[in-house]
């Protein structure tokens, strides 16, 4: 396709323009982590290591960490495992309801997280008596990560269709060995995309977590929230701010890889 | 026992999809050791027959034996046939040999046995260097193989095979083709061929059955269905004929009723031939499509009807009436064949074999 040099010019500035005002403000968080300033005036000041190696050995960023590590592998592995078998449901079975089912496990990454929050906190603690806990906010977060892997999976098994599934049990082998030895390791890449996603989405969570986490569970998106104002943490958080978007960045970016390289084959 | 009992015995059989009918009450005996073609337009029900055989499908009424034993509840992996599908549906994550010890490893064979058995059926087709490639480094006609040995492999009572050669080109076809029949011999089970090529049906089968909107429309030995087809639709689908409604049949050939006469029954000449039970009509060229192998001509008979005549290339002498020359076309008062009239029957769309294409957004 062939554009006109000044509509060219004209699109290439407002991509430029969007990308630097998302860009940009993350760079300022980059270059502010190094800065001696502990209230983030800018131009910084001068540069130094000192916040790096004092959020390393920040007791309360670690533990930040591991929770946020933790609730982000638990709510992943719950994901991936229902995720599954509600898309084998759902893409190799007919049964009253499937497009109503079908609709309401995508929903919930629709829905805004104010209103998951709400709603899963007064389930809890109102409803069911539960104290809020870290397993509180990993049952939250896979209401929505089940959906990343969901999409993936219920993609792929769309495209490779009953023809392996039918030839495996066609020459002998039962449900179980099917899935095994055939469907499986055909989901497998879906699994990883999907699992990726799920857990760079939970990492990262911060609207349903503050809902449903137990006093004492501090992820790092809360544990940033609560020293962002605190005097002399700033850089501090912005340290974490960095290491946060590349956890988040780092399995987005395999995770498209991957699902680019299945479409390619 | 005093009778072998037949490989497959389907009675009653019947599948609904809905409000279509896809099989209608098909009753069918295939003897042991027999090359059994299904041969019909698509929607006419074969494929389905196949899959209800496989037991892909259930019934929606009717019983399925195999060798005597009713296997119509049973699941596929329950039943002693093997298919060789349309598309291979060949294992991509697994090499060539993984692929055709499959069905051995399923059954709780040893690694070093079945591939050893594995190997031994790759060599059966020739591809025995192949074995630890991926089916996606294989071309058409060695995936078709790989899928051949796969299916064989476990030595099943009865191969299934559906349009195993419709994705290849006619050269490898034709091949293929030989290739079939001979291990068809080799190994002395039964086959069970799914096409709508009846070329292909004619070539290689033992028995015919042809089917037409899910019922079996004639069944019969390639020569049978071909000089004595019971219907019209029979007559049009197996080779090509000149067929003529109760009107033409009266005034061309004095009879009752349709009938069909061949193109190559029939011969084109410059004046009235003589003979016994020798016919004649008068008519004009339309059309002389030269062929190689002979010439087709179409010429419209002066009583009414246009018909195809063919005639062979004998020692180089190609036909050389052009459009408009007046002909006599001729033919024997015993090649005209009787045939049932009934107009051919509507076909149904083939059902979607995967619930997938029913998920919303790709309805359709």
């Amino acid at each position: 396709m062939r554009l006109s040099r000044p509509f060219r010019i004209t699109l290439g500035v407002i991509t430029t323009v969007i990308l630097v005002v998302v860009y940009v403000p993350l760079l300022v968080v980059l270059v502010n982590s190094f800065s001696t300033s502990t209230s983030l005036t800018w131009p910084p000041p001068g540069f130094t290591l000192e916040w790096w190696g004092k959020a390393f050995q920040s007791a309360g960023a670690l533990d930040a960490v591991g929770t946020s590590i933790v609730v982000a592998l638990v709510a992943t592995a719950v994901s991936l495992v229902l995720g599954t078998l509600i898309s084998l449901a759902l893409q190799r079975f007919e049964f009253f309801g499937r497009e109503a089912i079908s609709l309401l496990v995508i929903l919930p990454i629709a829905l805004p997280g104010i209103i998951t929050g709400i709603a899963l906190n007064n389930f809890f603690r109102t409803i069911m008596g539960v104290p809020l806990s870290i397993w509180t906010v990993v049952i939250a977060h896979a209401t929505f990560c089940i959906v990343t892997v969901f999409n993936n999976v219920i993609a792929r098994l769309r495209r490779l269709g009953l023809n392996l599934e039918e030839a495996s049990a066609d020459l002998g082998a039962g449900v179980w060995t099917t899935f095994r030895l055939v469907t499986f390791p055909q989901l497998r890449s879906a699994l990883l995309a999907g699992g990726l996603l799920a857990f760079a989405l939970s990492f990262d969570e911060i609207i349903v977590t503050t809902f449903t986490a137990g006093s004492g569970v501090t992820t790092l998106p809360i544990f940033i929230l609560n020293n962002m104002f605190r005097p002399n943490q700033a850089p501090i958080v912005s340290v974490i701010a960095v290491v946060l978007v590349l956890v988040s960045i780092i399995p987005i970016y395999i995770a498209q890889r991957l699902s680019g390289e299945e479409q390619r084959r | 026992m005093t009778q072998a009992q037949p490989a497959i015995r389907l009675t009653g059989l019947t599948k609904e999809f809905g409000a279509v009918t896809a099989v209608d009450h098909v009753d069918l005996e295939i003897a042991a050791g027999e090359f059994f073609s299904m041969l019909g337009p698509s929607g006419s029900g074969k494929t389905t027959v196949l899959r209800l055989i496989a037991g892909f499908e259930q019934p929606t009424g009717g019983v399925i034996e195999l060798f005597g034993e009713d296997v119509t509840k049973r699941a596929p992996f329950d039943r002693d046939v093997n298919t060789v599908f349309q598309d291979y549906a060949l294992f991509p994550h697994m090499s060539v040999l993984d692929n055709v010890a499959y069905g051995l490893r399923v059954r709780g064979l040893g690694k070093k046995e079945r591939n050893e058995r594995a190997r031994r059926a790759l060599a059966s087709v020739r591809l025995e260097q192949m074995a630890d490639r991926k089916p996606s480094q294989l071309s058409g006609g060695q995936r078709q193989r790989v899928a051949l040995a796969r299916a064989t492999v476990v030595q099943p009572k009865v191969l299934l095979l559906d349009e195993p050669l419709g994705a290849l080109d006619l050269k490898l076809r034709e091949q293929m083709q030989v290739e079939l029949k001979q291990i068809q011999r080799e190994l002395g089970i039964t086959f069970i061929f799914v096409t709508h090529d009846q070329e292909e049906a004619l070539t290689l089968s033992d028995r015919i059955a042809v089917f037409n909107a899910g019922r079996i429309e004639q069944l019969g030995t390639p020569a049978e269905l071909y000089e004595r087809p019971v219907s019209r639709f029979v007559a049009d689908f197996v080779g090509t004929s000149n067929l003529f409604d109760p009107e033409h049949s009266l005034a061309l050939l004095e009879r009752e009723g349709h009938h069909s006469l061949r193109p190559e029954k029939m011969t084109v000449s410059a004046e009235v031939q003589h003979g016994d039970g020798v016919r004649n009509a008068a008519g004009t060229v339309v059309e002389a499509i030269y062929l190689g192998s002979g010439v087709r001509l179409v010429v419209d008979l002066d009583a009414g009807p246009r018909v195809s005549v063919l005639e062979q290339n004998v020692r180089g002498r190609v036909h050389d009436d052009e459009h408009g020359d007046r002909v006599v076309v001729s033919w024997h008062d015993g090649d005209v064949v009787a045939v049932d009239g009934t107009a051919v029957g509507p076909q149904n769309p083939t059902p979607t074999a995967s619930i997938g294409a029913m998920l919303p957004g790709t309805a359709g």
